[in-house]
């Protein structure tokens, strides 16, 4: 069976619905990050097998520069985190309400 | 008028005022006296040595070319309507201007003696200075806006002049009253303005200036479909600055700021602005008869009016302001007969006795410590020589007494009352001269004969003032004697030099008067150039031009007598009722039971008058609807809570959506997609 551009397509799918339920149903803010990061992965398989697909090197480029974004929106991320956890001991979403009160 | 030649220095003499207000009023005390006051003094004085130089050069040039102009930005420029900052003198402007900075210059240095000891001289200084660059931007503005401009300005500082000791309640109350007032006439102005522009603009040319009066006059025709509202709206404006009925009651309680003040502002200048814009706007008054009459009337009776009122006032400086309301009843009289350059030639006569009584009384108040009330002063004349001399010539002047300034002006208005007005307006001007004579002679004699009635306090400070106080009054008394000889009459052998002068302002008068009494133009020639001024015309005698061509002198010299002889029997009636039989004065006080008396000396209870049906009823209208519903209901009630209370609305609604919680954010954000990705698939 040959691997055709509706697998990458389903796997995408997969992955990004993974990522955006455990991105509303963790409170974890740790695996909401993760969460995110497999929604960015979802999107680079698409980019990836459209690319190979129409036989278009832009796809690539677009993921080398998502693994770029990625990076630094995790380096970013984790750094806040590590912040809010120093000073709170938690990081718990559902408990991060000062901006709003 | 169609040539012009360009005069740079113009604008010096406007701005030079303004320079040494803006230094005076920056640095204030910062600022020794003696250079407050010199740096006052120089600037006014070299305006004033500049308008002699310009005013030469235009005395060079031929009596048809005779106007200077100096532009110098444009103010408004928006499709058609343009409208320039520039100034432009003429032979009507260039009296004004040697009046206002002449006048100018000897009351600076008065008042560098009568505010010596003022811990507000600069402030002084600042504000004078600035009232006299308004009062040059009235006079030498080159269109309507412009004079508008110095018409408010002169407004303000005759405002800040009156309260200028605003420690007493008394002068801010009427410095208010003053700028209130004022405020009432100035709304017709506004209107008339608004009016004249709406008019003209669709009919203008590129490039023209719409409110220039050059630009007026060129299309005089234009404005003839309104010539009445207009006459009529501007002249609302003059009874409020010139101080006529019935917005005259602001200028008796003037008085209450620095006699320098009364002098300068509410006696030889400012409150002559009316008259000037009137006299300015001739050819659009000419083509309406009905405000040509409205002005006489007016003018007619405010002159006697005041001039009975004058006759009952205790304080020295009430008299004459009533005595100024009064003639500048005169010089609206002659406007209103057209007679404008009568009403000029009075003004300019009038500036010159008018300020030497206004300082001389300074000069008698500064000696008797601060009293106004004549009932306490007497004997001065011996004591105060050179303020006594110099006044008895400003009386003798406003008076008419031959050869005296006064006397040439107020006979010449008398003459055109009655040869172009009627014989009622000429009876309204004539009771107003025998009354001046008689309330100015009682003033003199109250003032300067018999003995002294102060207490011995202040008796004992009584002094001549400094030269700084006497070189004007003696300059003035100067000018009041020989300043009306330049209108010497032609039938008595002079040549009027000064109606000849004005003659390229005024000569399309509708009455062809000016021209009959010079003899040097023939009427017929400007009735054929302006038929249709004259068409419209209805007014008086103009229609029998030609007969008045050749009228007969002996009118004019019974009139003349007619006049003097009142004079001197209202002088004589005064020295015999206040010097000699005080018996008199005082069966006069008592007059049907004292009831005459009393309306006088209470100036007929018009501001009480005014008080009642006005000022109550505004502020009832105030308080109940204005302030109660207006301001309260709608203004604070529906536009400000109004408008808050949507945006708390709006507000409350989108509160819901910001609740903190970073996983609601997420699966609203998704459901939005979702919904978004749904409708992208269906709408394919």
């Amino acid at each position: 069976m040959a691997i055709t551009l509706t697998h990458y397509l389903a796997l995408a799918g997969a992955l990004f619905l993974t990522g955006m339920l455990g991105f509303i149903i963790r409170r974890n803010a740790l695996i909401m990050l993760m969460s995110v990061e497999l929604m960015l992965s979802a999107t680079n398989v698409v980019f990836a097998a459209f690319s190979r697909h129409w036989g278009n090197g832009a796809g690539h480029v677009f993921v080398l520069m998502n693994f770029a974004v990625a990076a630094a929106e995790a380096a970013i991320g984790l750094a806040i985190l590590v912040e809010i956890y120093r000073r709170r001991r938690s990081v718990n979403v559902d408990e991060l309400k000062v901006l709003m009160e | 008028m169609e040539t012009q030649v360009s005069e740079s220095l113009l604008r010096w003499i406007v701005l030079l005022p303004l320079v040494g207000a803006t230094i005076n009023g920056l640095l204030n005390q910062r600022l020794p006296r003696q250079l407050a006051g010199l740096l006052a003094c120089a600037t006014v004085g070299v305006s004033f040595a500049l308008t002699v130089n310009v005013f030469l050069r235009l005395l060079g040039l031929p009596a048809t070319e005779r106007l200077l102009t100096d532009s110098l930005a444009t103010w408004i420029g928006f499709g058609r309507l343009s409208v320039d900052i520039g100034f432009a003198m003429d032979p009507l402007a260039a009296v004004m201007t040697l009046v206002v900075t002449g006048v100018s210059f000897l009351i600076h240095i008065y008042s560098l003696g009568y505010m010596g000891h003022d811990s507000g001289f600069q402030r002084f200084f600042a504000y004078l200075n600035l009232f006299v660059f308004f009062m040059l931007t009235l006079v030498l503005g080159e269109n309507l806006l412009l004079l508008f401009v110095g018409w408010e300005g002169v407004g303000l500082c005759s405002y800040l002049l009156i309260g200028f000791w605003f420690g007493e309640e008394a002068n801010a109350v009427a410095g208010k009253k003053a700028f209130i007032v004022n405020r009432v006439g100035d709304l017709g102005f506004l209107i008339g303005i608004v009016l004249l522009g709406v008019t003209l603009l669709p009919h203008l040319s590129a490039g023209e200036g719409l409110f220039s009066f050059r630009t007026l006059f060129a299309h005089r025709e234009l404005l003839a479909p309104v010539a009445t509202a207009l006459g009529l709206l501007f002249f609302w404006g003059a009874t409020g600055k010139s101080a006529q009925i019935p917005l005259y009651i602001w200028l008796p309680d003037a008085m209450a700021g620095p006699t320098p003040v009364s002098a300068l502002i509410h006696a030889a200048t400012m409150v002559t602005a009316g008259v000037y814009m009137v006299a300015r706007l001739n050819f659009l008054y000419i083509m309406s008869p009905t405000a040509m009459l409205v002005v006489a009337i007016v003018g007619g009776a405010t002159a006697l009016l005041a001039a009975t009122i004058a006759l009952a006032q205790n304080d020295i400086k009430k008299v004459l302001a009533y005595s100024t309301v009064s003639q500048l009843g005169y010089m609206m009289l002659a406007c209103g007969v057209g007679a404008f350059a009568a009403g000029i030639f009075h003004l300019m006569t009038h500036a010159f006795f008018k300020a030497l009584l206004f300082l001389g009384s300074g000069s008698v108040i500064h000696a008797m410590s601060n009293e106004q009330d004549m009932r306490v002063m007497g004997g001065l004349a011996r004591k105060l020589p050179v303020t006594f001399w110099t006044f008895l010539a400003g009386t003798l002047a406003i008076a008419g007494i031959f050869p005296l300034a006064g006397f040439f002006s107020k006979d010449e208005i008398l003459w055109f009352a009655f040869s172009q007005g009627s014989s009622w307006l000429w009876v309204l001007g004539y009771l107003a001269a025998g009354l001046t004579a008689f309330y100015m002679m009682r003033l003199v004699v109250l003032t300067f004969h018999g003995t002294n009635r102060a207490s011995e306090d202040v008796r004992k400070h009584i002094h001549e003032s400094p030269v700084s106080m006497t070189l004007p009054l003696v300059v003035l008394a100067v000018l009041s004697i020989g300043g009306g000889w330049i209108g010497w009459p032609q039938f008595m052998g002079g040549s009027n030099h000064f109606e000849h002068w004005l003659e390229p302002v005024f000569h399309h008068e509708a009455s062809g008067h000016a021209e009959v009494v010079t003899g040097a133009h023939g009427a017929a020639a400007h009735l054929a150039t302006l038929p249709s001024n004259h068409a419209t015309t209805g007014m008086t005698h103009s229609a029998d031009v030609p007969a008045a061509a050749h009228h007969d002198v002996t009118v004019e010299w019974v009139l003349m007598f007619a006049s003097l002889g009142i004079a001197l029997l209202g002088l004589g009636l005064g020295y015999l009722v206040y010097a000699r039989r005080s018996d008199l004065a005082e069966k006069w006080r008592n007059l049907a039971g004292g009831g005459i008396y009393r309306v006088l000396a209470n100036k007929y209870y018009v501001d009480e008058a005014y008080e009642a049906s006005f000022i109550k009823p505004g502020y009832a209208l105030s308080k109940r609807v204005l302030w109660a519903w207006v301001d309260k209901g709608l203004i604070d009630g529906l536009l400000v809570n109004g408008s808050a209370l949507v945006v708390a609305i709006l507000g409350a609604f989108l509160r819901v959506f910001q609740n903190g919680l970073v996983r609601f954010y997420a699966y609203t954000f998704a459901c939005g997609a979702a919904v978004f990705a749904i409708y992208l698939t269906l709408s394919r």
